[in-house]
């Protein structure tokens, strides 16, 4: 019991995330900067930010949904923590697997979506919700070929298990090969749902000030702010747990180490990814996941159902 | 909004997209806009009534803060009326220098807009690298005149600062950098796929559509329309140097990408020419405080496009009348033209591509009209009141009138 | 058309030095002639008041305070460093220096006052 609170609350749970994600925060920040030619800010800077935010007043527009406006933020955070929960870090065993654990994942990491959705639409500003009406058309565009990304690579391991996946790939660490077309959709995919360029669509600030989030302030922005950071570590560790898992074939030190360097390795990915491009256009995004993200995860998809025949 | 399909947001007058407050309020059906309204006149300063209480040398400076970026272009233009009505020549080491500072400011306009129009299409990368490099020309400015912007290189017959054969050379070795960089943003502005995507087809304006609406500067040429007051009317050294006039058949936002680019290497080229040509001489000629009577109009090319000032002088010490039509003031009424059918994505880029400077354009009209409650004026209540008014200066139009009657009845 | 065509430069300014600084713990100098903060050298000055005269602003008063001694009062809150002063005084007894952080919060500390005797009293209360 006290085992299982630790995990929860401690490690790799709550705490652990929350100090992980703001580090990573300033990773992201700190190559972006770099990758601009600037100095870029100090590491404690998230930290500063995140505390200077708690320490502001929360405005509600007193036409916003009191409810539905404090508790999307809260849905958010819990969906994006649990995630983390489920992921295998350096043991073979993550704290709560179970069999099907991938489908459960995938759908919270779709919670914190909809949640900054509802957050923004019962704000009742307008910039909120034309933000929260392009996050949802948004989501629908790379959610299908993120899933047949990540579960063309579950077939490939004949698992619905995360655990099971990252186990096959770390003992066949040659298969993770076939998996890079899913890998690279996987990352560009990433980008849309951590709503970063070129997929900042949702919170385009020339455009509509920061979408759904523009009512917030206070504490609630402190905690979506954390919310998006442990999104991009979460998301990061999945891609990790799915295509890279190289941390499970150490001890557990070495192995966490390892595993830290990939989720890095990701993060400094998706900086360099924002870095290069622009911001699409919402009708753009979509032409571009169904044109050709779409058709390529298909192929993901099929080359894993004939490998799987050809393997076994 | 729930229950109808339109709604209308409000895009300023303060917004992350405009860097200064302008009010756009757009009506959307979607992601589609619909409609535009545009208003003016939230950061109307007063400039044109205050340099009547100012004599010409103070008024000189006041017109030089109109824009913070064309500034040299403010007061350049100002200066040439007020030496026109002064019937002074201009030493021709001053034009030069006045031309050199033109150039190197347009350097630094244009290469400012390429960052804005990167951060306005979400890169912000480009907007970085590109003001990075800004830097360059700005120090030499600060290096030149003394400052980074509002230069005060002008003043009434001539310029304030010479240039030394040192600043030469580092306006040389600046100017080389600088045309290696520009090369590489037109490599950059031209293949990069997702600014291409951005950029092109959106904010369409034809030709037609830019004479019909007096679109100027590099909007204008970016539709085909070769214009440009340094050619057309050229003023200070522009007469005496060889460039082309850079124009553009897109009709769109890359098509205006596109000509600023290719205007930045133009002013590279201009500025060696004016430093090898720079003549000797004074940089000054004596003009009295007193202007003598008259009224002149004068155009130059601001890197928006064409910039006029009308200055009307009494004879005495301070202009009797200053007006200014900023180039901004001439594109921002083909912004709703461009907006027709597009998304509101699109709009921060439109709004941008004619580089609105919105604190230049602002105008306030008030209509003098003695029946307070109407605000709209009569044909004929405006010429009786016009009639009135030079009646009371002293000014008969009877005869005048009788004569043009007599002329009118005869045809 | 190229996707990423930005890519080799951002990944060469990983290794070169940052263009930015960390300013106020690094500051950069100002070119030579720069106009920044006047300064006023009160033996030199005549009080023609050619100064006051020309300053576009009214930011320039020049007071009498003896015989043929001068304080000069400068507001630097309605400057705006053209430097014209500068160029219109037939004594050089101003002068545009490179200070150029002059920001304060109290809106007092804007009005520098020159005196006419330097060496007996304080010559910038800012």
């Amino acid at each position: 019991m006290a085992g299982t609170l630790f995990s929860i609350l401690i490690f790799p749970g709550l705490l652990f995330l929350c100090i992980a994600g703001l580090i990573f925060e300033y990773v992201d920040r700190k190559a972006y900067a770099r990758l601009q030619n600037r100095v870029g800010p100090p590491w404690f800077q998230p930290f500063a930010d995140f505390i200077k935010l708690l320490g502001k007043e929360n405005l509600m527009p007193c036409a916003a949904n009191p409810t539905m406006f404090n508790l999307a933020p809260l849905f958010a955070f819990a969906s994006v923590v649990t995630v983390f929960l489920y992921i295998p870090l350096w043991q073979t065993k993550s704290s709560f697997s179970f069999d099907g654990d991938i489908i459960m994942i995938l759908y919270l990491l779709t919670i914190p979506t909809l949640a900054f959705f509802i957050g923004g639409w019962y704000s009742t500003s307008l910039f909120a919700r034309l933000g929260s009406v392009r996050a949802v058309t948004q989501l629908f565009a790379y959610e299908v070929p993120l899933f047949m990304s990540i579960l063309a690579s579950a077939l490939l391991a004949d698992s619905w298990s995360l655990q099971k996946i990252a186990v096959y790939y770390a003992q066949h660490p040659a298969y993770c090969l076939f998996n890079s077309v899913g890998f690279a959709i996987t990352l560009i995919t990433l980008l849309g749902k951590l709503e970063k360029a070129p997929f900042d669509i949702p919170e385009a600030e020339t455009e509509i000030v920061a979408g759904p989030f523009t009512e917030y302030s206070g504490k609630l922005l402190a905690l979506l702010r954390l919310t998006i950071d442990i999104e991009m570590v979460a998301g990061a560790a999945l891609v990790v747990a799915v295509f890279f898992p190289f941390a499970l074939m150490f001890s557990p030190v070495v192995g966490f180490i390892v595993f830290l360097i990939e989720v890095l390795v990701v993060v400094l990915l998706l900086s360099l990814l924002r870095t290069i491009i622009a911001r699409l256009r919402i009708d753009q995004m979509i032409d571009f996941c169904w044109k050709w993200l779409v058709p390529l995860a298909l192929f993901q998809l099929l080359l894993n159902l004939i490998l799987k025949g050809a393997l076994s | 909004m729930h229950n109808s399909d339109r709604f209308k947001i409000p895009l300023g007058p303060q917004h992350p997209a405009l860097k200064e407050p302008e009010g756009f309020s757009i009506a959307l059906m979607g992601e589609k806009i619909m409609g535009l309204d545009i208003r003016l006149g939230y950061n109307h300063r007063g400039i044109e009534k205050a340099c009547e209480e100012r004599n010409y040398l103070q008024a000189l400076y006041l017109v030089e803060r109109v824009c913070g970026i064309c500034s040299h272009a403010h007061a350049t233009c100002f200066i040439q009326a007020v030496e026109e009505i002064a019937g002074v020549q201009l030493p021709r080491r001053a034009q030069y220098i006045r031309t050199l500072i033109a150039e190197l400011e347009r350097i630094h306009s244009h290469l400012l807009w390429l960052g804005v129009a990167g951060h306005e299409i979400g890169f912000d990368t480009l907007l970085m690298y590109t003001w990075r490099d800004r830097e360059i020309v700005m120090d030499l400015l600060a290096l030149v005149t003394g400052n980074r912007v509002n230069y005060g290189m002008n003043t009434i017959g001539g310029v304030r600062r010479d240039i030394s054969p040192e600043d030469i050379a580092e306006i040389l070795k600046g100017v080389d950098i600088l045309e290696e960089r520009t090369k590489y943003y037109i490599e950059v502005a031209t293949q990069e796929t997702s600014i291409i995507q951005r950029l092109s087809g959106v904010g369409v304006l034809t030709k037609e559509e830019v004479l019909r609406l007096d679109a100027v500067g590099p909007t204008g040429r970016a539709s085909g329309v070769s214009r440009d007051v340094r050619r057309d009317d050229p003023y200070a050294a522009y007469g005496e140097i060889k460039f082309n006039v850079i124009t553009d058949d897109h009709c769109d936002v890359y098509g205006r990408t596109v000509v600023r680019v290719k205007e930045l290497m133009e002013s590279y080229s201009i500025i060696r020419q004016c430093l090898k040509n720079l003549p000797e001489g004074p940089l000054t000629v004596k003009v009295p405080r007193k202007i003598p009577a008259g009224e002149a109009i004068s155009r130059y090319e601001a890197p928006r496009g064409e910039d006029v000032h009308y200055v009307k002088s009494n004879g005495g010490e301070k202009p009797e009348r200053v007006k200014i039509r900023a180039p901004t003031l001439a594109n921002i009424q083909a912004v709703k033209q461009m907006l027709k059918d597009r998304y509101l994505a699109d709009m921060p880029i439109v709004v941008a591509a004619i580089d609105p400077c919105f604190s230049c354009t602002d105008r306030v009209i008030s209509i003098a009209e003695p029946k307070k409650d109407n605000r709209v004026i009569s044909w004929e209540t405006l010429r009786n009141y016009g009639i009135d008014w030079y009646t009371a200066h002293g000014i008969d139009f009877t005869e005048l009138n009788n004569k043009f009657r007599k002329k009118l009845e005869r045809v | 058309m190229r996707v990423g065509k930005m890519l080799h430069e951002v990944l060469r300014s990983l290794f070169q030095k940052p263009a930015t600084n960390l300013y106020p713990a690094e500051k950069l100098d100002m070119p030579k002639n720069f106009r920044g903060k006047l300064f006023f050298h009160p033996e030199k000055c005549i009080g023609c008041k050619l100064c006051m005269k020309d300053c576009p602003s009214d930011a320039i008063t020049i007071n009498k305070v003896g015989e043929k001694q001068f304080e000069a009062v400068f507001d630097l809150s309605k400057c705006l460093y053209c430097a014209q002063c500068v160029d219109s005084c037939p004594k050089k007894a101003l002068e545009a220096t490179k200070d150029v952080e002059l920001a304060q919060l109290d809106i007092k500390k804007l009005k520098v006052v020159f005196r006419a005797n330097p060496e007996s009293s304080d010559k910038n209360p800012a």
